[in-house]
């Protein structure tokens, strides 16, 4: 909403200035999103009336004016302008005058006549662009007379971010009352003269929806002439709420709206038939508005029609053909009130908005029609003439305001301080809201224009409001005596994220949604869910992984030329098959396994980088990784993850057959796991440490290279032998001296007992076994 | 007795001469060997009259120990000569940088959650969570937005496919919370959110933090109370003042926009806030008569850029790993 200061202060005129006016408005929830001012500030600009025009002696483009700037004498000013005429009243900067940009007048010689100060155009006095001629004054504007002062320029054009429960301070006399409330100045109403009735012209109104219209004020108004012009001080009111002037009656419309609230429509009478009707509409129906838009009508659309036809969409646009012409004579004035829920979300659906719709969709008081109408007819006669008919106000189902209660004590619960009865009271008073006492209890019934206030709270945000949100106290409780839970046996987010970042794993954190085609180039029977409204064509769906924004970002850093990255993110994912959306941890290392540096020779992070990260990640938590394809996976270098034992995502190498989707140079090492796999922990549990040694025994054995080791070795590990703490593989070798499919693979066992040292018997009965084992479950052999 | 200094004079020198160990012991057998010089004189001995000696013997001998004390600091200065050639050898260019395996870092969202997290933990404020697609009940109805409000439409709302909507807010995760957990209550809510925007100070996905406390009295001045505290802490300075001025959301009545400054700056929106609307609580089965609390929700984006000095939200998202790494 943006008024003119100046407008404002004849309602209501507060003993402050503009700044803490603003400042006042915005505490009290109405925030100033900004204030410009009308005119840039100049000074020493008068009125001038050109007296004389005569041609300059040496120019031909330039003439010498005598100018009447309301002094004994007149002042000889050299002058370019085109439009210069004798007679013309313009603004004149006198010598020592400053313009917008300080730009100084003195006096000076052109071409060898004196120029006693200057004639200016709108845009040298920075009013408007118009740079094509001397700027004209009013008819009226008398010489000398400052033309800040004439044109009111020395006013400020506020513009405030409404609330939408407040559509009540969508109009000067809305942001008067609260600004009266606010700094208890006294609050004036415009006033006028009712019209008198002086012709009989009419028109039936039959509402057939009384819930969707519930009130239909209208006029006729006859012998009217539709070229006067807006008077300036109208004109100069409705621009600098930003709204363009078109003609008297339609100025008068909207000035009535700015003023009172209440959106008006004027139709041409004599493009009306019959009866107004206010309907929805028909199937099969079109109009054409006033925007020129030509629309097929929707049956859910509410229409202000005559008898043969829709003129317009209720409270939203009135129709092209019975707008105001210039010729028109006879107006009908609306001034109706309707229901929000049936304007609501009509004009977004229809793609435009205006003035009167975004107030009717928040309410507008359903007292003010008739009252708008008054006023609009007294205006449009005092400017174009006429003759009023009489005044119609059918009524449908008026709302109805409920009293609402409020107890001081549940104020004084709910903000923290108790605010006096009498404090109380005032607000009210100052807000206007009619209340009655019952002791400590207010029982206040909302006026009509009042749409936010339903039950107590709404009373109690009033009473903070205007009493001040600013006093109301910010006491600190004492500290809480009850400890939160914080139990050891599950990790954190924070921990983990922090076990990859110290392992040099940098975190980011990608869209939710991502392109269809990257999830579908990973996994052709990826079904992610669709994003009906997606913010650009590739972020069309939810994904399923974290692997597309993991790549995607992978992508954007190469193209920045990064050659090393590793990256891991923590988020949801989301599937058509599951209502959870689970948390993910996916992590991609990409390039060398170490940064580049001296000690070390470059080596390309592969599968067994990552998963030792992935290990230190879940430890104390076991690993196993399973071989397992999947679509986006090197088919040779891809596993499940088994996370103690239980199914918690993939680990592996990115498909060679992807490297050109996703621009890569090499293949990325990837593994994606959920959360909840790697939360829960055991509780540490000591053991004795044994004081013994252990006894080491190698066992060199030939395997089929098809054997996964790590099979074989949890295999042995599964034994759970007698003696055997520790079971792992320390070498694997492949060479010509093996036979052909066939690897060596050395294992290592350390075996100890907590009561006596192990004798060489014992350890060779545990080495047998093992080598049984190995040779009944794999057919392995002992390499000699 | 003159032969007798000539003779451990030059031993002593021999022994300097030499700079490795075999050298010395063959030194050592010139002069204390069974053959040596010194043993050759204490043989000589007894061929000496006996009123010599008893000198004789004594000065033969004072020699011999002297030689042998020399022998070991010979010895000790040649092993000390080793060892310092060794080490020399095995020195090390010490200014040359460690095993670079490369840092990582945090980004600097989860960075500014975290401490978010532990400043609220230590008020006493748990930690919730809840799903992203949520359902138009919890984003909306249950938090009293009216069926033709503006932000249900498809302009500020992501929907996706069954109906379901992009959590435009973290307030459902407050309802979710209500209809399994009784009052007290006191939680706040982290989260990722969505809503159809995106320019320099808006993106399409963006995160904020919802708080909640429901108790027999919680009131609007534990609201100013609490936001005061958190502001102050997580900034960790003292000149930061907040304001609070009226506000309107469908889920709180009175309603509050807070603004922060530091020290004389201007004001910068930091969060929304009031006391939780009487219609959610009974959305949520809870009596309002007898509980009341007030909610918040402020964007840890936005709180981000303050701290760190970003000014662009949108560097959040690219994940341009050359911004990212500053976080380390």
């Amino acid at each position: 909403m943006k008024f003119s200061e100046r407008w404002l202060r004849t309602l209501s005129d507060p003993p402050i200035g503009t700044a803490e006016l603003c400042e006042r408005l915005t505490m009290a929830g109405f925030e100033v999103e900004s204030v410009e001012a009308a005119a840039p500030a100049f000074a020493n600009v008068v009125v001038g009336r050109i007296a004389s025009i005569e041609p300059h002696p040496n120019a031909d483009r330039l003439r010498v004016c005598g100018v009447d700037v309301g002094r004994d004498d007149v002042l000889q000013i050299v002058c370019g302008a085109p439009n210069a005429v004798k007679d013309m009243l313009v603004p004149c900067a006198l010598e020592g005058a400053t313009l917008p940009g300080g730009h100084a007048i003195t006096r000076a010689t052109m071409r060898g006549v004196e120029s006693q100060g200057m004639l200016c155009s709108a845009k040298e006095l920075g009013i408007s662009e118009d740079a094509s001629g001397l700027m004209t004054l009013p008819a009226n504007a008398i010489p000398g007379r400052d033309v800040r002062d004439l044109l009111t320029l020395d006013d400020a054009l506020i513009t405030i971010k409404l609330t939408p429960n407040r559509p009540d301070c969508l109009s000067l006399v809305g942001i008067a009352r609260e600004v009266s409330a606010i700094t208890r100045a006294p609050l004036a109403f415009p006033e006028y003269a009712l019209p008198g009735v002086t012709s009989n012209a009419t028109r039936n109104v039959r509402i057939e929806d009384l819930a969707a219209c519930a009130r239909f004020a209208g006029r006729v108004i006859e012998g009217i002439d539709a070229r006067a012009p807006t008077p300036d001080w109208m004109k100069e009111r409705i621009e600098r709420s930003g709204i363009r002037s078109i003609s008297a009656v339609v100025d008068v419309t909207n000035y009535v709206m700015l003023e009172l609230g209440q959106p008006l429509h004027a139709y041409d009478d004599r493009q009306l038939e019959g009866d107004i009707v206010v309907r929805f509409a028909r199937e099969g129906e079109t109009l054409t508005l006033l925007n020129g838009d030509t629309l097929p009508l929707e049956p859910d659309l509410l229409l202000v029609c005559d008898s043969a036809k829709p003129l317009g969409l209720a409270g939203i646009m009135g129709g092209e053909r019975s707008g105001i012409a210039d010729d028109t004579t006879t107006v009908y004035l609306e001034g109706a009130f309707w229901n929000p829920a049936v304007i609501q979300g009509k004009m977004r659906r229809l793609g435009f908005t205006s003035d009167a719709g975004y107030r009717f969709e928040r309410g507008v008081d359903f007292e003010l029609g008739p009252r708008a109408v008054e006023r609009a007819t007294q205006l449009v006669i005092d400017i174009c003439g006429g003759r009023a008919g009489p005044l119609t106000d059918t009524k449908g189902e008026l709302p109805t305001r409920e009293p609402v209660r409020l107890r001081s004590a549940r104020a004084a619960r709910v903000l923290g301080m108790s605010i006096p009865p009498a404090a109380i009271a005032d607000v009210f008073t100052r807000l206007r809201l009619p209340f009655t006492r019952e002791g400590d209890d207010f029982v206040v019934t909302p006026p009509s224009y009042r749409f936010d206030l339903a039950i107590e709270e709404d009373l109690i945000e009033e009473v903070a409001r205007i009493y001040g949100y600013e006093n109301l106290p910010a006491t600190p409780r004492p500290h809480v005596q009850r400890m939160l839970p914080d139990p050891e046996a599950k990790r954190s987010v924070a921990a983990l994220r922090r076990r990859l970042v110290d392992r040099g794993w940098q975190e980011v954190v990608t869209f939710s949604f991502v392109s269809s085609a990257d999830e579908r180039a990973l996994d052709d029977a990826s079904h992610p869910i669709v994003v009906l409204n997606p913010i650009a064509a590739q972020r069309d769906v939810m994904r399923t992984t974290l692997l597309p924004g993991l790549l995607e970002t992978l992508r954007t850093n190469v193209k920045r030329r990064l050659t090393r990255a590793r990256i891991f993110e923590v988020g949801r994912v989301f599937w058509r098959t599951h209502a959870m959306q689970p948390m993910h941890v996916g992590a991609l290392a990409f390039g060398p396994a170490d940064p580049e540096q001296w000690s070390s020779p470059l080596r390309p992070v592969d599968f067994f980088d990552v998963k030792g990260d992935l290990e230190a990640l879940a430890s104390p938590l076991a690993v196993a990784t399973p071989a397992s394809p999947r679509p986006w996976l090197h088919p040779g270098r891809s596993a499940d993850v088994l996370i103690d034992g239980r199914a918690a995502g993939w680990i592996g190498e990115l498909h060679p057959r992807l490297l050109r989707h996703f621009e890569l140079p090499s293949a990325p090492v990837a593994f994606e796991v959920e959360l909840s796999a790697l939360v829960t922990v055991p509780m540490p549990q000591a053991h004795a440490v044994s004081r013994l040694p252990f006894v080491r025994r190698d066992l060199a054995v030939i395997l089929n290279e098809n054997i996964p080791i790590g099979h074989v070795v949890n295999v042995l590990r599964e034994l759970r032998l007698p003696y055997v703490e520790t079971v792992d593989v320390f070498d694997v070798y492949r060479g010509p001296e093996l036979p052909n499919g066939r690897k060596s693979v050395a294992i290592l066992v350390l075996m100890r007992d907590t009561e006596r040292t192990l004798t060489d018997e014992d350890s060779e009965r545990i080495v047998a076994e093992l080598l049984a084992t190995l040779h009944a479950r794999f057919g392995a052999t002992l390499r000699t | 007795m003159d032969d007798l200094i000539t003779l451990v004079e030059r031993a002593l020198a021999d022994f300097t001469a030499c700079t490795d160990p075999a050298a010395l012991e063959n030194a050592k057998a010139k002069y204390l060997g069974k053959a040596g010089a010194l043993t050759e004189r204490l043989k000589g001995l007894g061929k000496l009259p006996p009123a010599e000696r008893a000198a004789s013997g004594a000065a033969i001998n004072a020699a011999k120990t002297k030689l042998e004390d020399a022998l070991s600091a010979r010895r000790a200065s040649i092993a000390d000569l080793k060892l310092a050639t060794q080490l020399s050898a095995d020195a090390l260019d010490v200014s040359l940088p460690g095993r670079g395996r490369g840092v990582g870092a945090l980004h600097p969202l989860t960075r500014t959650l975290e401490r978010i997290e532990t400043l609220f933990r230590s008020l006493g404020f748990d930690v919730a969570e809840g799903p992203e697609i949520e359902d138009d009940f919890h984003n909306f109805t249950a938090l009293n937005t009216p069926e033709n409000h503006p932000a249900r439409s498809m302009h500020d709302t992501f929907y996706v496919e069954g109906g379901n909507v992009l959590r435009t807010h973290t307030s459902p995760i407050q309802i979710r919370y209500m209809e399994t957990h009784a009052p007290p209550i006191k939680i706040i809510a982290p989260g990722r959110v969505y809503r159809v925007d995106s320019d320099a100070t808006h993106s399409p996905m963006f995160h904020q933090i919802e708080g909640l406390w429901i108790g027999d009295d919680v009131s609007f001045a534990d609201l100013k109370a609490v936001m005061n505290e958190f502001l102050k802490n997580f900034f960790e300075r003292d000149d930061v003042t907040l304001r609070f001025r009226p506000s309107f959301f469908p889920f709180t009545e009175p309603s509050a926009e807070i603004d922060m400054r530091f020290g004389d700056g201007g004001w910068l929106e930091i969060a929304g806030a009031g006391q939780v609307h009487p219609n959610v609580l009974r959305a949520v089965n809870i009596d309002p008569e007898h509980w009341q609390g007030f909610a918040f929700g402020m964007g840890p984006d936005r709180l981000t850029m303050l701290r760190y000095g970003v000014d662009d939200l949108r560097l959040f998202y690219e994940n341009d790993l050359r911004f990212l790494e500053q976080f380390a």
